[in-house]
């Protein structure tokens, strides 16, 4: 020590406003000033690729909310739907409904009925899914035979796509999707203002289909939401029992550290592993029904289980132990005191992390490929029994098809599915914003 | 919520939680009827072939909208082999119906099936599909033989009467009349029914042409190994195996303009406008040329039926026919207009009669 204070160099160093002392100051105020460069790079980078992924996808995905559609005056002629007077389901069900609009189709588009080629081209501008949209509406309302009305047609996926700009009308016919007659039949309607697009409300209310202008996400929905409720069901009051117990109640030994590890590991399982584990157990020995939206939610629930208990046993050791044994205190049982005062106050806690856990759930496609949840499937499901698929499958299915048409409504799923999981983020922070009490 | 607050909300989370205990015992309970229940499945359950899923939906859907008494079936995808495997699970309700695939199914799988208990076997062949080579829509066009396919991508070839390593590296090398771009082929990955395909009537062809397989066989390779090395495909980079679907082959070649793809006849007939089609030995693929036997890379596809569930599962034996209908599998029909080569007439009225007799394998 002593030699140091006597080398007046070094004392001159150490004083304060020393110009070596400056340039010190300088140099750290320097190194703050870059690293909080460097923390705005990084959220400008993050950000940047946000907005991008974001542009992407509402710019080729907006499109899918509307659909090209036909207003066609369509004469519900006896003589084709019904010709021997039934009308019982079966016979509507048959019916030649294509015939009747495409008859109305022929009128105002004038093509030649009598030329085989020609009556071919005007065919391809309807989409094969109107049959079942002229059939629900007379099945609904069977007064509608012999009437004739403008109807709202959906045109064929190729027409719609030409429409929203996707296929390119410079090259070559041979290589184009439309032929130059049903460019032109196609231009003239869309002057007469007899085919325009409209919002798509099939996006919606329809299910799988092969042809783009037909398909829609309720199957999904339907899926992911049976999913969701039974992880809900089953993952929160599980994990929050077991939360409760390890965290209050559990002694604390070799035994429950090496489950709380595993329940650690458990959370760090790549999901597949799950799904390996669903056919397993829930299919194969079980005998629960494939593709079936509660084997999904079962897997998805061992998936969610290690989040929720990780998460609740979080916010319980965050209530702090005064309010434990104030409880105690004047006579509360251990029971009344975790269920009475403690639990109460981590429920915003476990709430938040049981909505995390569900958005992570809601997202996730590779569990669900090994219990047949990948699949087409064409009716609405009732029960959580019948087969179904989730939203980020139906995007995947989506994203290999061949059909133009596809491409948007990929995006335009992504779109649903991101709107679900703001929705449930924004819960999540409205819970904890709301109910949070801080110490 | 203050500390007098959380005594309020207290009862109201006790109820709360009880009820959700209550609720998952329900769940579980209902799990354990389920289980019961599954025994009576009243939709058909479809796997195998991503070639054949698009055709095998739109007959799920059509059928669905036709038979009102049956539901639309269910199908999956994930590849000929993938299929097979799960439809040699066994037989019952929890098992699969149909396969589909884009191959036929092999001698090593039908023994897999008997094992499980699948033995009556219905095999249905609905139609063809071309596989066709195109490059980017803004690109030359191409007219391969099957020789230039092997010169590029065999890992080794015959220069001056000897086999050395590979030395080609751009088309031009290959082919003089190419264009001199680097050898970029994007080529469907192994587990797909396309690759054997590929590699049979394309790469072996090849090889035979080249004079490649003789100059093996003369080198001392019996039969069987030579035409097993004509498959090999090189590992240099050069042939890049694509394990996904063609959207993604497509992606490639959208990045790499200069690069060849293989896709399904029908793929590209959807996608026109972004890929230019090559000929191969100087015919361009169409419905017409691969019917007709002139385009020379085409493959029958099949679905396969478990016998034993016909009448169990409701509907199975109305699918299969529907499937092969004249309405759907026939020259006017949905399969054929998205590209679907159909059966010849004589051909598609032998399998349908099989279907309606219940003709077995190997009967």
């Amino acid at each position: 020590m002593a030699d140091i204070t006597a080398d007046p160099a070094r004392t001159r160093a150490r004083a304060w406003n020393s110009d070596e002392a400056r340039a010190r100051t300088r140099k750290r105020y320097a190194a703050e000033r870059r690293f909080r460069m460097y923390g705005i790079a990084a959220l400008c980078f993050a950000t940047a690729f946000l907005v991008i992924l974001f542009t992407t996808i509402i710019g080729t995905g907006w499109t899918a909310f509307l659909q090209s559609k036909f207003l066609l005056n369509v004469t519900f002629a006896e003589d084709v739907i019904a010709p021997d007077g039934k009308r019982d389901e079966q016979t509507l069900r048959l019916a030649n409904w294509d015939k009747i609009a495409r008859t109305a189709l022929y009128q105002v588009i004038g093509a030649n009925e009598a030329d085989r080629k020609e009556r071919k081209d005007a065919n391809e501008l309807l989409s094969r899914g109107i049959d079942v949209q002229l059939r629900d509406m007379v099945l609904a309302s069977p007064d509608l035979i012999g009437q004739t009305k403008p109807v709202w047609l959906l045109a064929q996926g190729n027409v719609d796509a030409l429409l929203k700009g996707a296929i390119d009308r410079d090259i070559p016919e041979d290589r184009r999707q439309l032929n130059n007659r049903q460019l032109a039949w196609v231009d003239a309607a869309v002057d007469k203002g007899i085919l325009a697009k409209k919002f798509n409300t099939g996006l919606f209310t329809f299910g799988a289909s092969s042809q783009p202008e037909t398909a829609g996400l309720l199957v999904a929905i339907v899926g992911s939401f049976f999913m969701m409720l039974t992880v809900a069901l089953l993952a929160v009051p599980i994990g929050v029992a077991a939360a409760i117990y390890l965290e209050e109640f559990a002694p604390k030994n070799r035994w429950t550290d090496l489950i709380e590890v595993n329940i650690n590991n458990l959370a760090a399982v790549p999901s597949i592993v799950f799904g390996l584990l669903g056919l397993a157990v829930f299919i194969s020995f079980m005998g629960l029904p494939r593709s079936a939206s509660l084997v999904g939610g079962l897997v998805l629930t061992l998936m969610t289980l290690p989040t929720v208990i990780i998460a609740s046993r979080a916010a319980l050791t965050a209530v702090p132990p005064s309010i434990r044994e104030g409880a105690l205190g004047v006579g509360a049982s251990k029971m009344q005191a975790v269920f009475h005062h403690v639990l109460p106050l981590a429920l915003p806690g476990i709430m938040t992390g049981t909505i995390l856990g569900l958005v992570q759930a809601l997202g996730e496609t590779a569990p669900l490929l090994m219990i047949g949840l990948v699949a087409f499937v064409v009716d609405v499901p009732s029960t959580p029994l019948e087969p179904a698929t989730a939203l980020p499958v139906q995007i995947y299915m989506w994203a290999s098809s061949a059909e133009r048409g596809f491409v948007e409504r990929t995006a335009g799923a992504t779109i649903v599915l991101l709107g679900f999981l703001f929705i449930m983020n924004a819960l999540a922070v409205f819970l904890r914003r709301r109910f949070e009490r801080r110490w | 919520m203050s500390t007098t607050g959380a005594k309020a909300p207290s009862g109201k989370v006790i109820k709360m939680i009880k009820r959700s205990f209550l609720m998952a015992t329900v769940a579980i309970a209902s799990l354990a009827a389920a289980g019961t229940a599954a025994q009576a499945r009243d939709q058909i359950q479809v796997a195998g072939s991503s070639t054949v899923l698009p055709y095998a939906q739109i007959v799920a859907e059509e059928f669905g909208k036709t038979y009102s008494n049956f539901k639309s079936p269910v199908v999956e995808s994930g590849g000929s082999s993938a299929g097979l495997k799960q439809f040699c699970q066994g037989v019952g309700a929890e098992t699969i119906d149909v396969a589909n695939a884009s191959r036929k199914i092999k001698e090593s799988e039908v023994k897999a099936c008997a094992e499980a208990g699948v033995k009556d076997i219905i095999e249905v062949k609905f139609g063809y599909d071309g596989i066709v080579f195109a490059s980017d829509a803004k690109a030359d066009s191409f007219a391969f033989e099957p020789k230039d396919w092997f010169l590029a991508l065999a890992p080794q070839i015959v220069v001056d009467g000897k086999l050395v390593d590979n030395p080609n590296k751009t088309w031009k090398d290959v082919n003089p009349n190419f264009p001199a771009w680097e050898i970029a082929a994007y080529i469907p990955g192994e587990k797909h029914g396309t690759r054997e395909v590929f590699e049979e009537k394309v790469l072996e062809a090849g090889c035979e042409a080249s004079g490649t397989m003789e100059a093996m066989i003369a080198g001392g390779m019996d039969k069987k190994a030579a035409g097993k090395a004509c498959m090999q495909v090189r590992k240099d980079g050069k042939a890049v195996d694509i394990d996904g679907d063609y959207t993604e082959t497509l992606a490639r070649l959208a990045s790499n303009p200069q690069g060849i793809g293989v896709f399904g006849l029908s793929f590209y007939e959807n996608n026109t406008d972004k890929l230019k089609v090559a000929t191969m030995s100087g015919v361009s693929p169409s419905v017409e040329t691969v019917a007709s036997g002139e385009y020379p890379v085409s493959r029958p596809l099949f679905f396969y039926i478990k016998k034993a569930h016909i009448g169990v599962i409701p509907g199975l034996k109305e699918y299969a026919e529907f499937f092969v209908s004249e309405k759907m599998a026939g020259e006017d029909g949905p399969l054929a207009a998205y590209g679907l080569v159909p059966l010849p007439a004589n051909e598609a009225e032998e399998v349908q009669n099989a279907v309606k007799n219940e003709t077995t394998m190997g009967m």
